[in-house]
Formats: structure tokens, sequence, C-alpha cells
């Protein structure tokens, strides 16, 4: 793609590099992709949470119409297992099956109907066993063990000050639930795996991080790096669903035997099975407060359900338990965070990646002790708001800039949006939309405040790097900027923001791309709000290294310089928790307004208004459109979306029953940035693409409260919940701590470590 | 099956097993990828196209109903030199974000437009009810709607 | 042949009866998503959308006769002085969807949650099916017989809905948790019949099948005072009638929504249906 404009620098609203050929539908992903004599692959999963496999039969389906391949954990020349921390996942179920849509066989054929129909013809004997389908479940010492190192994937405590035991004047505590939401884009998986005559493949795939995926792939394949090439086809969407491998190995096993393309994509049906999502938690939070609202102690007891493999479970509670207490100085924090293994579709990386959860929780609290104390909502939070050189749970100094108190004024500041007539409005004009429910009947309006945090980037010590090469080339037109980045751009504007920065440093107009592959290094995953940070930096030190070389003389030659940015050292947890596990920290405050048909317990949003602490705004309507998408999903999160299992298995795997917002649910969004520039940061950026989802679902549960007055403890909220024939949920009492060798994932414990290809046994007979 | 259709003013003319659906006839026969398959089922206007020009979901058209009949696509409306109205409003709002849906929306305004240029917010909402979006929270996407109406004012 | 396209009704029903394997297709907007899914393999379709008379309605002998090839975006569009069914209309689906939904579509799937089917009961209509062997026609209740079960014959097509016109204000109305593109949670439909001095109301995804609430309605067709339209209802009377409407559905809990929601629901819509239609009628 070669953009040539004039206003594309740093700061502007550059237009999209990649706009065009998206809005004509030139732009081609994963699953659109297509080859000389390609089949199509179908995977064949597993219909049971916990099974033992007592045979395979494809023999059917090998003959079937069309059908050139099948192929099962019997044909799996290398590595049988792959996982983005553990390889505790298996290519092809291996005598024994741990979720429901499990991957037990693919199969090729020459068109797509005959690839599924060949798939149904695959017969599998199944025993099925005990499943355990339940996180509090999963902790009991009877429960079905879904790996033989226990149940428990990982438990993180946090100890600050004296822990929980403190004195306090007041007291408050909540029991909060949140759902198993989907990342749901749009795009569903899809890639093309070709195979090369020399026994080598190229893989061109929809996903976050092609190394990562490389990395697996070869281990699986039995063929060293250089035999497997990646490269990013479009990715419709992610949203932490394409950090996991899903189709690559399958695709390149295929090739390799087939000798011929094989592409593979999931429908949307599959797709919900194919790919991770959010874990759902359970919290047991206390805060202990003087009568002034200063907090001085916060307890939290948070379990989340990782599912039947690991994937990034172990970041993900990792990252919960450190923000689990809230943006806020308090002088005695105790955290005990569990993330658990049950028979439950595996759970992972989803934007906000554990924040969302641990912010829900905490935000209702303190709205609970703000009502306790009879202090304005907003007025606590600002007693006890963080600020820089405030110290964390975990020990560490908030060196930058933390501008909590004004994201909180800023959002404050927004205009509500004006009255509306109770009667005489469009009937879609009412909750319940198109539905003609009302005609203003039982109408409340509510606000609602929440305020979030996060990290950027990757934490706790891991050596995050990314690589970018840029070349500067003489042409008849004026200087031309060529940059070669691995990165994925899955919609947010990286891409974008990459060439205003080669824009402004070089000084000219014209920057091309080239097609992002593993044949340059790695950029690490688009994620964790970290790329327009770390891409962002190596674009930004290739161009001044560049610049260094050119000096004043002119362009003769092209100069191409390869840049790899590190961000600054973080560590790990101690055994009380302690450390520097983050990069950096970024804020928001969201107000969200409704308005509930109280009687029918529907609910329409009125406005969402979200102030951010951004850092620098590299281009303000992509910035905003970061901010507006990520609020859309946290609405979601609040409002209508949720997995919903039974014996884990998923009932809603459609767009019919898994809803996500149209445009008739997401309301108008104004957006507010904070710039206080990260120090250390390229253009002293923070990450924009999380945060309004980690602080929207808190901010709508807290406007439904003020607008019913039902203490609602649970996301998404029903209409049983707003009229009451539901009520809050309960718990059992907090869930057992678990003893635990340490800090960190337990399977790291047992030696396995990415790269280690210890199988994980099927149970014995 | 023997289907002959006129697609974006071209009779073309395919064998396809029976019961496949327009959108497989377009993207898989014809190669015309622009239409996007992300639910199968009608619920995200993805694969927005016109069938004798009324807007349908492509998914949900059996190919034997185009037989004799015009489709058009998103190809149509506009090339990367001479994007349709709609379409460069989509690029000039930031409406496009991972662009996924962003054919089925160009074509669904598209529609609206020529039966209402001038819409107001709630009609453009509802006329949108059937497209998805996971990316952009949809107010850049009403915005482009907003500006298309004026630039073809 | 594995594609049939008639252009008459005569040629659909002669095609239905000679290819019983070629599945109907109209609006295709249910059928479809079970082929895409597999969940149906047709060897072959009928397909019905060339079938210009199946779209066409009309007035005739004090009755509104709607072929079963209506798309409810031309119901909405058209049919304006029958608010019910336009309002049933609207709330299917997307534009997408109602440029090829029908309402023979509706009858065909014979879901409980189908948009028009609380109307056409409401109206207490007829469902008119034809075969090379004549045309017969049955009341809606005789028609539909359970979740996605139709008394319609092997050899029978879906020809169109028929019922009497009625003077009086009516409405359709559907729960759903999100603001639109929703599979009814619960609906109603009441229609005032002022002539016969009767209210109707029907129900919807609160049963096998769309039902009527007989008690209910006898109760609203008592307390109104038919005479004098300015009289309201008092809150109590609107409370009662929620009541019995919520006591003749036996809701399920599924995937969509709770039973206990449903009940409490369609008590809600009932009650508000008939307060509209009470104001409507003062206003008219």
């Amino acid at each position: 793609m070669s953009v040539r404009t004039r206003s594309g620098r740093v700061g502007e609203s550059a237009r999209r590099v990649d706009g065009v050929p998206k809005v004509t539908g030139a732009y081609a992903y994963g699953s659109d992709l297509r080859a000389e004599h390609m089949l199509w692959g179908a995977t064949v999963r597993s219909p049971h949470a916990s099974a033992r496999i007592h045979g395979i039969d494809v023999g059917d389906a090998a003959r079937a119409a069309g059908v050139a391949c099948v192929l099962t954990a019997a044909d799996l020349p290398a590595a049988r297992t792959f996982g983005l921390e553990f390889a505790d996942q298996p290519v092809f179920a291996d005598g024994v099956v741990r979720y429901v849509g499990e991957p037990v066989a693919v199969v090729a054929a020459e068109t797509l109907a005959e690839a599924r129909r060949a798939a149904d013809l695959v017969t599998v004997e199944y025993e099925p066993l005990p499943a355990v389908t339940d996180m509090e479940q999963a902790l009991r010492p009877d429960a079905p063990l879904v790996h033989e190192l226990g149940n428990v994937l990982r438990h993180v405590h946090i100890r600050h000050g004296t822990g929980a035991e403190v004195d306090a004047e007041v007291w408050v505590e909540g029991y909060y639930e949140t759902a198993m939401q989907d990342q749901a884009a749009l795009g569903p998986e899809g890639g093309l795996a070709v195979p090369a005559a020399d026994g080598s493949v190229d893989l061109y795939v929809a996903t976050q991080w092609l190394h990562v995926d490389r990395q697996q792939m070869a281990l699986c394949l039995g063929l060293p790096d250089e035999m497997v090439r990646v490269t990013l086809a479009g990715v419709g969407g992610a949203f932490g669903s394409r950090e996991d491998i899903h189709m690559q190995i399958h695709a390149c096993l295929l090739a390799l035997r087939t000798r011929r393309p094989v592409k593979i994509v999931y429908g949307r049906e599959e797709s919900f099975h194919g790919h991770v999502h959010r874990h759902p938690s359970r919290s047991w939070i206390r805060y202990g407060a003087k009568r002034d609202g200063r907090l001085v102690a916060a307890d939290v007891r948070l379990l989340m359900d990782g599912g039947a493999y690991a994937s990034s479970s172990g970041p993900v509670v990792g990252n919960a338990a450190t923000f689990a207490a809230g943006p806020y100085d308090i002088p005695n924090v105790a955290v005990e965070a569990t993330a658990v293994y049950t028979n439950n579709p595996p759970c992972g990386a989803m934007r906000g990646f554990g924040a969302p959860q641990v912010c829900f929780a905490y935000e209702s609290a303190m709205d609970e002790l703000a009502a306790k104390l009879g202090i304005d909502a907003l007025e606590l939070r600002l007693r006890n708001a963080v600020q820089t050189g405030s110290v964390l749970p975990t020990g560490q100094v908030l060196e930058g800039p933390a501008p909590v108190r004004e994201v909180i004024e800023r959002c404050r500041s927004v205009p509500l949006p004006p009255d509306e007539p109770l009667v005489g409005r469009d009937a879609i004009a009412y909750p319940g939309g198109a539905g003609n429910v009302g005609r203003g009947e039982a109408l409340k309006r509510g606000v609602g405040y929440a305020v979030g945090y996060k990290n950027v980037a990757y934490s706790e010590g891991f050596d995050d790097a990314a690589e970018a090469t840029v070349t500067l080339r003489p042409s008849a037109d004026g200087p031309v900027a060529v940059i070669r980045t691995a990165a994925v751009d899955y919609g947010q504007g990286l891409y974008t923001v990459l060439a205003q920065i080669a824009r402004t440093e070089l000084d000219l107009d014209e920057v091309v791309f080239e097609p992002s592959s593993t044949d340059s290094g790695s950029a690490g995953s688009t994620s964790a709000s970290r790329q327009t940070t770390m891409s962002g930096g190596a674009v930004l030190g290739a161009c001044r290294a560049i610049r260094e070389t050119l000096g004043e003389g002119p362009l003769e030659e092209p100069i191409a310089r390869t840049f790899t940015y590190h961000h600054r050292p973080t560590t790990g947890l101690d055994e009380e928790g302690q450390g520097r596990p983050h990069v950096s920290f970024s804020f928001a405050a969201v107000r969200a307004v409704v308005e509930v048909d109280e009687e029918l317990g529907l609910v329409r949003v009125l406005q969402l208004a979200a102030a951010q602490d951004a850092g620098r705004v590299m281009n303000p309507q992509g910035a905003e459109g970061q901010v507006e998408g990520a609020a859309a999903m946290g609405l979601g999160l609040a409002l209508t979306e949720e997995v919903q299992l039974a014996d884990g298995a998923i009932r809603n795997a459609s767009f019919t029953d898994y809803l996500i917002p149209t445009i008739l649910d997401v309301p108008r969004i104004v957006s507010e940035f904070i710039e206080q520039p990260e120090p250390d940061a390229p253009y002293g950026v923070k990450g924009i693409g999380e945060l309004a989802t980690v602080a929207v679902t808190p901010a709508v549960l807290a406007a439904l409260r003020a607008a019913t007055g039902r203490p609602l403890n649970r996301a998404p909220v029903r209409p049983d919940d707003l009229v009451g024939i539901e009520p809050p949920v309960r718990s059992n009492g907090r869930a057992p701590i678990p003893d635990v060798p340490g800090q960190r994932p337990i399977p790291e414990y047992h030696g396995l470590g990415l790269g280690q290809q210890q199988l994980m046994k099927a149970r014995e007979r | 099956m023997t289907i002959t259709t006129t697609v974006n003013g071209v009779e073309r003319t395919v064998d396809v097993p029976p019961a496949t659906s327009l959108l497989t006839l377009l993207r898989d026969e014809l190669g015309l990828t622009g239409s996007k398959n992300a639910c199968e089922q009608g619920e995200c206007g993805s694969c927005s196209v016109w069938l004798d020009g009324e807007l349908v979901c492509a998914c949900l058209v059996a190919a034997v109903q185009a037989d004799g009949r015009a489709v058009r696509t998103v190809e149509d409306l506009g090339q990367p030199d001479r994007l349709h109205t709609v379409q460069d409003a989509f690029v000039a709002t930031g409406a496009v974000q991972c662009g996924f849906c962003t054919p089925g929306f160009v074509v669904a305004v598209a529609d609206l437009l020529e039966r209402d240029p001038h819409p107001s917010d709630e009609t453009i909402r509802e006329a949108l009810a059937g497209n998805l979006c996971r990316c952009t929270g949809y107010s850049k996407i009403v915005a482009a709607v907003h500006l298309a109406a004026e630039t073809a004012a | 042949m594995s594609g049939l396209s008639p252009g008459t009704l005569a040629e659909a029903l002669e095609a239905r009866a000679a290819h019983p394997e070629a599945v109907p297709i109209a609006g295709g907007t249910d059928l479809m998503v079970a082929v895409n899914f597999g969940r149906l393999r047709p060897e072959s379709l009928l397909d019905l959308s060339g079938v210009a008379e199946l779209s066409a309605w009309e007035r005739r002998n004090g009755a509104l006769r709607i072929g079963a090839g209506a798309t409810f975006a031309r119901i909405a569009s058209d049919l304006g002085e029958f608010p019910p069914l336009v309002q049933a209309a609207r709330t299917v689906g997307s534009p997408q969807i109602r440029n090829r939904a029908t309402i023979g579509g509706n009858l065909a799937t014979a879901s409980p949650a189908g948009d028009a089917l609380p109307v056409l009961a409401a109206y207490g209509g007829d469902v008119l099916l034809a075969s090379v062997r004549g045309e017969r026609r049955l009341r809606w209740d005789e028609f539909l017989l359970g979740p996605k079960r139709s008394a319609l014959a092997e050899d029978e097509l879906i020809v169109g809905v028929e019922w009497p016109l009625v003077d009086g204000p009516g409405s359709f109305a559907k729960v759903g948790t999100r603001n639109a593109m929703v599979i009814a949670i619960a609906s109603v439909s009441l229609q005032l019949d002022t002539k016969a001095r009767k209210v109707r109301l029907a129900l919807g995804s609160v049963a096998p099948t769309v039902v009527r609430a007989p008690e209910a309605e006898s109760f609203a067709s008592d307390a109104l005072d038919w005479d004098d339209p300015e009289r309201p209802l008092p809150a109590t009377t609107l409370h009662e009638f929620g009541a019995f409407a919520a006591a003749a559905a036996h809701p399920i809990d599924d995937v969509r929504g709770s039973a206990a929601y449903r009940r409490h629901a369609v008590d809600v819509l009932a009650r508000r249906a008939l307060a509209w239609a009470v104001d409507d009628r003062r206003a008219a």
C-alpha cells in the first residue's frame, strides 16, 4: 500500500493507509484467500467436555467424495502439543478430550461442503468422564482433574502493608460475578497453507503475532523455523481471539501431507469453539475506610475460570491481581487470585486482560462504600485516587503521569444528554427499540461512573521487544519511506500511525509498507495496547538512525536501518506479590447515562462519556475510534453478551443468541483525552485500545443501580435482574485458597515451559 | 445446477450444487470476495448485496433464486481511483477499522441514501440495524452517512 | 433438474406434486440458515420467489387476504391501515431480512416466535393452502400444531392468509434483550373489535405455538365501556387483564430468556396493549 498525503504527521487525523481497499472490498482477509488446486479443510470437534477416546474411525470419511486426507493425533510428526505459555494443548485430542469443541481430527477435500460432510463421517468412540464445569468445584479436593498437575493453574498472593488485618472505621463487603464474554470479531478464523517443493510451508493467516505462531507451528510440524514462513493476511478484528493457535497447524499438516494448498475457514458457530474467551470471574471484595472516606484496606479474593488449557490464563490472573484493589492509595492490601482449569472452553486474552473483571468488582464496592459513608461517589474516588509517586499494592511506584483526578473531572464536565419527553417519541427511541414495547411507561434515568486502570505492554519480566526496518529511498517524486514490520494491524490503525511517525521523522509524504511476515524479526503481539509504543518505538528508532547516517547530505542511495525497541524492564512478583511488574499505566473515567423501562427491565443507553489518559494522541480520529469500539465492547459485557454454558457446552454459539450490540444499542460516545506524556515512551504515548472496555461495564452497572435501586452484582445484567424477578447472585462463601509452591503458574514448577514438549498425559486407566 | 445471473452488469453462468447460497456463488465461483461471510445466517449484514435492486443478505438467497436476475455487489460501487461517495466518506470519517463489516455497510448505506438522501440519526440507525460492527462502536459510521449525504447533495 | 423456478401458482403446485424432494423456498431467511449450518441438505429447491401472484393482497368481501409471498418490507410500507401488522413487520430482523422474509415463511417455519403469527391469531385469521388436489383453508390454530410443526400436507403450498376486517385499534409488541435483531422472548398482539365488542389477545414465544388468551379476552371484553370511548380503564382493571394474560402463557426457560420473565413480560405487554387501545380509541 502506498500513500501520498500531505496531512499525515503525528498528531493529525491522517487518513488510514488501508482504507481504500477496505471500502472497495479488495482487501484480502485470511478467509478470502485462494490458490490453484486448493483443498478446503474442516475440523472434527469433541461433543463432550471430558471423555476418553477409545478409537477413531476415519475410514468412511477418507473414502467420501472429494476427500484427499484425514488426520488425527496418530498422524502427528513431531510435538503433539502447543500453547502460548505452556505446551499443554493437543494439536489433536490424544486419548482424551477436555472441552466441548476440542479438535479431534481434520479433513481436507475439494470443496468446503465435501470437507464438512466428510467430517461428519468421522466416527469417534468416546467414553464420557466426569467433568468439572464450575470454577469453585475445580478447587474441591474431590473434583475431577483436568490435567495431572491439578486444577490450579496459578495462584497469586499480594500482601501490602499489613494486608487485611487492619482496623477500619467502616467496612463494605461485596460479591460480584462476570460472565464469559466472546471477542466475536466479525472476521472468522481463516488462512491458507501452501507447501513448497523442499518440504517447507508458507502460511498466510489472520493472526495477532506471527512469530509466536511460527514458533509453535515449527515444533509441531517438526521443521526448523526457516522452513515455516508465516505471512500476515488481512485480519477482521481479533481482540485477543487470534493470539492462540487455531487453524494454523492443522492447515499446514494437511498441506504438507497432500502436497496441495489447504484453506481452512471457521464458520461462526465453529469460531465460538475455535478460540479462547474472556475468563468468567467471581470476586469477594472488602474495602475498609475511615469515616472521612480515606481507604485503609482492600481485601480481594478473585477466582477465574481458565477452561481446559492454559493459554494466557497465567498472565491474565497475574494482571488482574495487580489491579484488583483499584487505582487508589490504600496502605494495606491483600489479594488472593486464582486461575483454575475446568472442562469449560479455554479462556485467554480478551481486550482488558483481567482488568475488566476486577474493575467491575472494585468500582461496585467503591459505590457501596460511598453510599455507606454518605459521600458522593466521585468525591470518594477523588479523595483516594493514586497519583505520580503513589505506591501500588505490588510495591511498584507509579513513576509516570497518573492523571486520575483529571480524567474524573474531565469526565464529569461532559454535558449530560438533554432530557427527552417521555411520550410521543418514535417507537425505536424507547428501551426495547424496534419492539414497540413502550410509549413512555415506567422510564427511569440513571447516571453512573467508574474509574479503571490498566498496564500498557507485557508484564512480570517478559522480555518484550519489537523490530522494524525502515528504508529511505530516493525517487523522482521525492523521498519514499518503506516500512517493514511483522506487526499486525487488525483494525486499530497501527500502520497509519507508523506511517505518520515515518513522515514526521523523515519529513516526507510517501510511505510504503512491505508485507508482514516472519522474514523480519518479531514485532510482538498486537495486544496489551502495546504496539504504538513498541512498533512505534521501533520505527522511530530506525528513522533516527537513518537521519544520523544521512546527516545534512543529499539522499543518493537508499538507506535502510533496523531497530529493535525494548521497553524498560519489569520484574516478576516475589513471594508477597511485590515487584515492578508493569511498564506503565493508563487511567480512564467513564460515565454512563441510561434509561430503564422498569417494568420490562429493558435498557437504552443514552450516552457514554470516556475521559482517558492517553499520554499523546497520535491520530485523534483513530484514538476516538478505539475508545468508541472499546466502549461498545464494555457495553456488551454489561448488557447483552454472555457465552452461556451448560455442562461445558456452549448453548449460544451464533450471532442470533450471542448478542453483540447493534447500532441501535450503542449511543453517542464522547471521548476526551488527557495528554501527559509518558517518559521513555515514543512521543510519550500510552496505549489506547483497552481502557474503555475496562471501565464502561461498571459505569453502566452503576447507572442501572441508580435508575432501579437494585443491588446488581453480575455482568451482564438481564431483564430478570432489573425487574427484580432474579435476586442478586449469592456466593457460598469465599473460595478457599489453594496450597501452591509459589507465585508462578504451576506448570513452571513441573518444568513445563514454552518450547518444552512434555506431553500432558491422558488419565491413567 | 446451472445458474445464469447478471453480476455487476456482466452475465455469468456457473454450475453449483443445489442449495448453494448466492454468497458462496459470488465468493467462491466468481471470485468476488468483497461480500463477506461472518455469520452465515443473516444476522450481521456483512454479505449485503442488491438483488434486482433490493438490499438483501446474500447468505440467505439461494443461488437458484438469482437465476435470470441481476446482482450488484460492493465491487460495482467504486474503484480505488474513483470511490463512490459513501466509500470516500467511510475513509474520511474513520468509520473503517478492521474493515470486515465495511463492504456490507457501504452497500446498505448506499441503498439507504438512494431512498432517503437526508436521513436523520434515527432513520440511519434503524436502517443499519442489520449491520454489525465490532470495532467502531458505530459513531463514525453514522458520521460517514451524514457526510456522504451532504457530499452527494 | 435440481432447480425449479415456477412463474405461476399453477406451475408451482404441479412442481410441488411432481417433485416432493424439492424444498420450497421463498424469502429463505429461515431455510437458508439451516442449509448454511449443514442441518438441511436439500437435493433441490422449489423457488417460489418468482410467483408474482403469491405476493399480492386485496380486500374482498369484508376480509383482507395477503399472499404468502408478501415480504415484511412491503407489508410495512403498504399496509399502514393495519398497525399491528406493520408493527410486527417493523420488528423483523433488519432491512435486508425484511426485503426477503415473508408472511408465508413465518407460517411454514411455524415457530412460536414468528413475528406475524400473533397478529394473525389476534385477527382470527385463516391460512390458505393449495395443492394440485385443490384448495383448503385452516384456522390459524388448526394450522399451527406445535413448535416448528404445522398441518401443511406434503404436496401443499401456503398461498396466503385471510382475516375479516375489523374496526378498532390494535398493536403488536415484542420483547428482546437487545434493541434490534432479536428473536422474541415474548410478544403480544391485541385487537379491539368494536362492532363485536370483543377484545382479542394473542401471545407469542410463551407456549409451543402462538396462543390466544380467552380468559383475558372475556375479562377485558366485559370490562371495557364499549359505548363510551372517553372512559378510561382503571389501573386495577389493566393489572387484572395482565394477570389473566400471564396465566395463559406456558413459557419455558431457554437460552433467550427465563419462563418467569416471559410470564412477567406478557403481563406488562398485555396491560400496555390494552391501555394503548383504549387511548387510541379515545383519540380516534
